[in-house]
């Protein structure tokens, strides 16, 4: 093999490399809006994940921050607020259209409406007793 | 729109309940967060009731259910007696429980009215978060019905063990994963039942072995479960506001449950575990066994001559005050200790009571200034200073033996330094040992003197005695 074929092959090899990652950009081009569309695919529970998560440490730097003295309290305003869980019963209750959803959605409305009138009213109560002194 | 317009009003509700948790951080600012958690809650129901598709016969059930459980609900909170709170924390989160596991049964026989699919074909993903809201429902509701019947002295509030409980509660913690893996696979309507029945069960067997005294703890982590439940139905139904909520609800329930652990220096899993105090072996090792050793005993009469000359009293009350409702009594003595002169403060520990913050509920009911009642770190220090410290209701967190006694079951506990006090009273039925079984040092110390009787009576004598 004489230089000059040498030079020729190598001259041929890279213009075939060339063409291969104009068309490997060409593919990728293709593929991003494909790629964006698959993650819309699974942004809705990502998205409630990501929610779930940041709403994690919110409650546990703001409950850090509760004094000791109102961890009474603290329970009974967490037990009132958990009870938002009504809000699925309403749904549930007020959309649905066989009898088993709103059977069961009428029992969730009530047991969380006891929780959440409860549980405010108790806390009120506690935390109307906490004076100052004089 | 309505569907923007509704999401943007459980945005505010969940900033309302951050907020309601954030005036929490003191007593000034709690009551006003209170009122953003209610403001909140009643701007969440009406967003969900103004959503298209609302109205007739549903509605009605609606406001019936709402009506029926506020009333409910009112006359309890008004009635309740602020000792018996902590069972009806505990009854209140067994509702919670029992809700979510509604709530997942509603959607699994109507997904259609949250968009998660038609019945018998509901996504899969929608029966993974089910399961998970049901299964953690449902043990929520039993494990907190335990809680409530240990609490109101329904059962016995003593561990209840067996042999081999903890393998038959793995098994069936196994068997409930089974279970809904074959339920996500299947959607069957039998397995769904079915892991409600086995979480159920579960609930009640995970609750039983744990004694009446780290009730705290079981409170705390019953309130971290229904907020998880919560969540877990907020992914089913694909809502905002529960994710948010739950999540709030379950790393306080979570961090409440760390803080009782940490006052008494044990792991949450031993705790769970359960079976504390219980051993009959360890609690005579610990010195029940040996001959009785003297102790000093005094009058009411006598407490009430050193208290009056005293400079500085510092009142360290426990369930024992709780139990023999002493908080009034025991104010009106702190009062007339005040008139002569003497300075008064309360020590709480951390795991005091059946409840996180239980005694500072009590003592706020009994009109104790919040100002005068302290946390253990805060008041430590003073022991040294005081002429008297007086134990009303309280015995293992003020046992010296939990810093210099590696034998001991509370070993490393963080107690109130009670015994630098000059002289020490002990009010207490009898020479008992605490919860954990122990005996306490403290009742054999030179400075100490016991006042034996009923908590409310030794105080009162103290009361008329100052008041001559």
């Amino acid at each position: 093999m004489n230089p000059t074929d040498l030079a020729n092959q190598a001259s041929a090899t890279a213009e075939r490399a060339l063409a291969l990652a104009a068309q490997a950009r060409q593919m990728a081009e293709a593929a991003a809006p494909a790629i964006a569309h698959g993650a819309a695919a699974a942004e809705p529970f990502l998205l409630l994940l990501t929610i779930f998560l940041l709403a994690c440490f919110v409650g546990y730097y703001v409950v850090w921050n509760v004094t000791p003295a109102l961890h009474s309290p603290l329970m009974g305003v967490t037990n009132a607020i958990s009870s938002v869980i009504v809000v699925g019963a309403i749904l549930a209750t007020g959309l649905g259209d066989s009898w088993a959803a709103k059977f069961f959605g009428f029992l969730a409305v009530t047991l969380a409406s006891v929780n959440i009138f409860g549980g405010f009213m108790v806390t009120r109560r506690m935390l109307a007793m906490f004076k100052k002194k004089g | 729109m309505a569907h923007t317009l509704s999401t943007f009003a459980y945005l505010v509700a969940s900033v309302l309940f951050i907020l309601a948790l954030r005036g929490l951080s003191h007593p000034e600012t709690s009551r006003r967060g209170n009122l953003y958690g209610m403001v909140g809650m009643g701007l969440a129901v009406v967003a969900t009731l103004a959503q298209p598709g609302m109205g007739g016969g549903g509605l009605v059930l609606i406001l019936a259910g709402i009506v029926l459980g506020g009333g409910i609900g009112t006359v309890l909170a008004q009635r309740i007696q602020m000792t018996a709170l902590p069972q009806l924390v505990a009854a209140f989160h067994s509702l919670v429980g029992l809700a979510a596991v509604f709530v997942a049964a509603a959607a699994f026989y109507n997904p259609e009215s949250f968009g998660i699919g038609v019945p018998g074909n509901i996504k899969a993903g929608s029966l993974v978060e089910m399961s998970l809201g049901l299964a953690i429902g449902a043990i929520t509701f039993s494990g907190s019905l335990i809680a409530f019947a240990k609490l109101q002295a329904l059962m016995s509030g003593a561990p209840i063990t067996f042999k081999g409980q903890h393998w038959l509660n793995l098994g069936l913690g196994i068997l409930l994963l089974v279970l809904v893996i074959a339920f996500i696979a299947t959607g069957s309507g039998v397995l769904f039942w079915l892991i409600a029945l086995l979480a159920l069960g579960l609930g009640f067997l995970l609750i039983i072995p744990i004694g009446g005294a780290d009730m705290p703890v079981v409170v705390s982590m019953l309130n971290s479960y229904s907020g998880w439940a919560a969540a877990g139905i907020g992914f089913t139904v694909g809502n905002l506001l529960l994710i948010v909520t739950g999540a709030l609800v379950g790393a306080s329930g979570a961090i409440l449950s760390y803080i009782m652990c940490k006052g008494m220096n044990r792991s949450i899993v031993n705790v769970l575990l359960g079976g504390f105090g219980s051993d009959p072996a360890a609690a005579s090792a610990a010195g029940g066994g040996g001959p009785a050793r003297p102790v000093k005993a005094g009058s009411p009469e006598d407490a009430a001559y050193l208290m009056k000359n005293a400079g500085k009293i510092i009142i360290v009350p426990g369930y024992g005050m709780a139990v023999a409702q002493a908080q009034q009594v025991l104010r009106e003595m702190g009062d007339l200790l005040k008139k002569e002169g003497v300075e008064v403060s309360y020590a709480i520990h951390p795991v005091a009571g059946r409840m996180p913050g239980h005694m500072n509920v009590l003592l706020a009911e009994a009109n104790v200034p919040y100002d005068e009642v302290h946390e253990l770190e805060e008041i430590n220090p003073e022991f040294a200073e005081a002429d008297v410290a007086y134990v009303i209701g309280a015995n293992d967190v003020t046992n010296p033996a939990a810093k210099t006694d590696k034998s001991s079951a509370i070993y490393g506990m963080p107690i109130l330094d009670v015994e630098r006090a000059k002289t020490v009273f002990f009010v207490k039925r009898g020479m008992s040992s605490g919860y954990a079984g122990v005996e306490n040092e403290l009742f054999f110390r030179d400075n100490t003197m016991m006042l034996f009787g009923d908590a409310k009576k030794v105080t009162q004598q103290i009361v008329q005695a100052l008041q001559k």
